[in-house]
């Protein structure tokens, strides 16, 4: 089991490189000059100058890298042209807020999710299973702007339960949250219940029922355990699209995280502002599935066990 | 092969037999049957088409045409959904940016499929370097949250329809190559590509002949199941004022300047959020409906 956690641990710093090159390739190579992208084609000469030695842009491009990639282990991402500041600085007070509504979007979408797709998968195509999983459809396909906005609109305009927007206490972060939340919690009920479903036809099932064992018993103590493995592995793979959603949501409700500086960012045409930001979001996902990954062979006996996946 | 007295099976023969030779009108058939929802989501998806197409004729509006003396104006007889800030008909825009929002769900999908069942295949089949190189690289794509990717790409690019397409492109090959490969893979092993192989026939037209039309049901589900998330990644960066440019319409885009007069005028925002809801629905059922008629294995229970 070490050995294969140390296997993952190799792959995912892999890919981590590979990340980094290809955020490289993008922002210093492709558009050819990121000065001028930066600062407009008919900037000073001068000028122009004057930043490409700054940012080392007149060096070779190995040299590039390899400093671009020393200067990222070290958490030296530069300063930010836009916003005066170094962008490891930024990113470090960003990165509470996103913490803060990842986390309770991810605590709001689980335990709907996971409740839902329990009482759908136990009332299969009852009322409650066709409501909930309608419902999810709708999580699914909406938009988060959309989620927001209406949230926005109902529960801070008409009804006036929450306040708007740029809240610091925890108030403003409910309907984030739920913005957030909603498509994640949409997913995990549809999976939780297919799985659960899947589970329950198991021979082991019938086995714990023969036993004697009730409904309640064997729903928790064999049932869930493993149905909700692929709704670990899911749950990782949502800490990406959360942070996909992040960028649309902290737009919306003001919250400045790193999903609204990278917008900043681009808006203020600041690239090592966007190189920062992008590398340290990707960074947590390949994190967020490692972390995923080992549970996963942690929890689950037939991978823990030997033998390989 | 064993040499016995029966006659070798040819290609062609073994290739008849993989498929069941289902036609189009059969699976709708089938489709039909099973799962009525996928069908209404059909027709809810050729009304928007058919909108998109005809949109100049069903309106009386230009998308484009401002009239300040119309600012705000809510729903009505003249404007069935309102008008937004420059008192342009918010219906008439909708209808325009549905074209938009169908090229850019198709569009972009078609060169990924294209390109993920390529690589797919190619990594699949050959294996080696060739499938370490090309899954490394999908590895890499994934890893990125897909806004953040699709966003550096389009600040990379500049923003324009066609750079939205590359886009999106880019964004999803890596998930279809991905799939397409572990369809690959347990089709190399299958009886028939080892027949294929043992008569000598080239890795070129075994990958074309015998192990993509098996991986064609896969493909058309992701095909219909990707087709939504495109949709809401080009919404979520015209929302940014990434994508699309005004005066062009997309909903994306009649999102983002109807946010400031959300509390007054919320029409201009909802209705084109709304729009996306059900087309991405739709999308959805469909895809849905034809996973559990095309392939078996991810049926849900």
């Amino acid at each position: 089991m070490i050995a294969n956690i140390a296997r993952r641990l190799g792959q995912a710093l892999l890919v981590l490189l590979g990340v980094a090159l290809a955020i490289f390739i993008m922002l210093r190579i492709i558009p050819g000059n990121a000065i001028l992208t930066m600062m407009g084609e008919h900037a000073d000469p001068v000028v122009i100058e004057r930043m490409t030695a700054e940012l080392g842009l007149n060096e070779p491009i190995p040299t590039q890298f390899l400093r671009y990639l020393h200067d990222a282990v070290t958490g030296d991402f530069g300063t930010s042209y836009s916003m005066h500041r170094s962008v490891r600085e930024l990113m470090g007070a960003a990165f509470g807020n996103t913490l803060k509504l990842a986390l309770a979007a991810a605590v709001f979408a689980w335990l709907l999710g996971i409740v839902s797709g329990i009482i759908a998968a136990v009332k299969k195509n009852g009322l409650l299973d066709r409501l909930f999983m309608g419902v999810s459809l709708f999580g699914v396909s909406m938009p988060v702007f959309m989620a927001a906005m209406l949230l926005q609109y109902v529960f801070a305009y008409q009804l006036h339960w929450v306040p708007i927007s740029r809240v610091t206490d925890w108030r403003g972060f409910i309907l984030p949250a739920i913005a957030l939340g909603w498509n994640s919690a949409g997913s995990i009920a549809r999976l939780t219940r297919s799985t659960l479903l899947e589970v329950l036809q198991e021979d082991y099932i019938d086995t714990a029922r023969a036993k004697g064992r009730r409904q309640f018993g064997v729903l928790t103590r064999h049932a869930l355990r493993n149905a909700m493995l692929p709704v670990l592995t899911m749950m990782a793979v949502q800490l990406s699209s959360m942070l996909s959603g992040a960028v649309i949501c902290e737009t919306i409700f003001s919250i400045n995280g790193i999903g609204r500086l990278a917008v900043q960012a681009i808006s203020g045409r600041d690239i090592p502002l966007l190189q920062g930001t992008i590398l340290f979001s990707t960074a947590l996902v390949i994190l967020g599935n490692f972390v995923a990954d080992s549970l996963y062979s942690v929890l689950d006996p037939r991978i823990r066990r030997g033998s390989e996946p | 092969m064993k040499t016995t007295n029966t006659v070798l099976p040819t290609e062609e023969r073994l290739a008849s037999q993989i498929g069941e030779a289902e036609g189009p009108l059969e699976l709708f058939a089938r489709l039909a049957a099973e799962n009525k929802l996928a069908i209404i989501s059909l027709i809810v998806i050729f009304l928007f088409v058919l909108a998109a197409i005809l949109s100049p004729v069903l309106t009386p509006y230009r998308f484009d045409e401002m009239d300040l003396s119309q600012r705000l104006k809510p729903p009505s007889a003249e404007h069935l959904l309102g008008t937004d800030e420059g008192g342009r008909d918010v219906l008439t825009r909708m209808l325009y940016g549905s074209r938009v929002s169908l090229l850019v769900g198709v569009v972009p999908t078609v060169l990924s499929m294209l390109l993920g069942a390529a690589l797919g295949i190619l990594a699949g089949y050959l294996g080696g370097w060739v499938d370490a190189l090309l899954m490394r690289l999908a590895d890499i794509m994934l890893a990125f949250p897909t806004m953040l990717l699709a966003m550096v790409i389009m600040y990379t690019l500049g923003d324009g329809l066609v750079n939205i397409f590359l886009a999106l492109t880019l964004v999803n090959w890596a998930s279809v190559s991905r799939i397409v490969r572990s369809e690959t893979l347990k089709l190399r092993e299958s009886e028939y590509v080892e027949a294929a192989r043992s008569m000598g026939v080239s890795p070129m037209r075994i990958m074309l002949r015998h192990i993509l039309p098996n991986c064609i049901p896969s493909l058309i589900v992701l095909f219909t199941l990707n087709i939504p998330s495109a949709i809401l990644t080009e919404s979520s960066l015209s929302f940014l004022g990434l994508g699309i440019q005004p005066p062009n319409a997309s909903w994306g885009l009649m999102v983002n300047t109807g946010r400031q007069f959300l509390y007054t005028a919320p029409w201009i925002s909802l209705a084109p959020s709304a729009a996306i809801m059900v087309i991405v629905l739709a999308f959805n059922f469909l895809g849905d409906g034809l996973r559990d008629v095309l392939d078996p294995h991810l049926k849900k229970s």
